[in-house]
């Protein structure tokens, strides 16, 4: 089991580290000084998040590799998180909503993880649920306050609603490597958890008065190394210190 | 969109853990009370700084003018008989 294990964390843990980074982008450029103050520190809780599933990742692997090895030296396809959290920042409503539709699945998620029957990933979905249902609260207020707020906040949200909507397809994607699991109740059926989080979702979208667009989700990949052209730029600028100075200490 | 600096001005109290009085720790901006809080959560008590939070309108608060320092504080000063000095003043609860 110890392979579809080390894949699954990596799932976990890279949805955390490029959605952490892309957040971290909005370092000195929030629209307000208090939302960039939490903004930046939802980025570091997810990288933190991130470094609990890569370094266990690491760790049932064997290989020698640990979280800043799977951060720093995989390329692209070696990538696992979904092509959602890859997608360039966009403006503030769109950070916001992809926070929002992503934090609302991770809640969901980690819920069901902090039940498993493998101990130590139990144990780290618990603390990061913690944090992460904080993180839905500001997301899920903010998304109500611009989607119900002026006609132009209100465009804007709806404008990245009809642009995220479709991507949202692939949260509950899964294969091969979480049926193995499931089988030893090591992790949840995700197609269980799409209902409920598509409650939750379009509650609040209700009141922020969105509505969600008709028409079929992209295709994914994410999951099995496939991207948007938008990974391989964020990767240049996470990885380039790492990589051009292997082993610095600081 | 408007200045941020339309967004009103909201004063924060933090209360440590272990008891002990809400204090002020600062002001912040935001469009509403329940974001002003949570701004309040992730700028003043990010490291589990407090257990509590107030946020105040600062617009709710009236406040001494600088001209009051005379008649407001100085009476005091040269009446020792004022002070009790003798008793213990309970602070907080008396956690500390």
């Amino acid at each position: 089991m110890s392979q579809p294990m080390v894949e699954y964390l990596l799932r976990l843990g890279d949805d955390r580290l490029i959605l952490g980074h892309r957040l971290s982008e909005w370092c000195g450029h929030g629209p307000i000084l208090e939302e960039d103050i939490a903004t930046t520190n939802i980025a570091l809780d997810l990288l933190g998040h991130a470094i609990m599933f890569l370094r266990l990742a690491g760790q049932l692997e064997g290989r020698g590799r640990d979280e800043d090895a799977l951060a720093y030296w995989r390329d692209e396809q070696q990538f696992r998180n979904l092509q959602l959290c890859e997608l360039p920042n966009g403006d503030f409503g769109f950070t916001t909503l992809r926070q929002f539709l992503f934090d609302a699945w991770s809640v969901h998620l980690l819920e069901a993880l902090a039940r498993s029957s493998h101990a130590e990933l139990a144990a780290i979905a618990a603390k990061a649920l913690k944090e992460t249902r904080y993180h839905l609260r500001h997301s899920g207020e903010w998304v109500q306050r611009l989607g119900d707020g002026t006609e132009e906040s209100r465009g804007r949200m709806q404008a990245a609603l009809d642009e995220l909507w479709p991507w949202t397809g692939e949260l509950a994607y899964q294969d091969a490597v979480d049926v193995a699991l499931q089988r030893e109740g090591v992790v949840p059926d995700l197609e269980s958890l799409r209902k409920p989080w598509e409650v939750m979702v379009r509650d609040v979208l209700t009141r922020a008065t969105l509505s969600i667009p008709e028409g079929p989700p992209r295709m994914t990949g994410g999951r099995f190394g496939r991207h948007t052209e938008h990974l391989g730029h964020l990767l240049a600028e996470l990885q380039i210190v790492a990589r051009s100075h292997p082993g610095a200490k600081w | 969109m408007t200045a941020p600096d339309q967004w009103p001005l909201w004063e924060v109290f933090t209360q440590p853990p272990g008891g002990g009085p809400h204090e002020h720790a600062g002001s912040l901006h935001a469009p509403d009370a329940e974001l002003a809080l949570q701004n309040a959560r992730d700028t003043y008590s990010r490291r589990g700084e407090a257990v509590s939070i107030w946020v105040v309108p600062s617009s709710a608060i009236t406040a001494s003018s600088p001209e009051d320092v005379g008649p407001f504080f100085e009476p005091g000063n040269d009446k020792p008989y004022r002070h009790p000095q003798f008793y213990k003043i309970p602070r907080g609860g008396g956690s500390e």
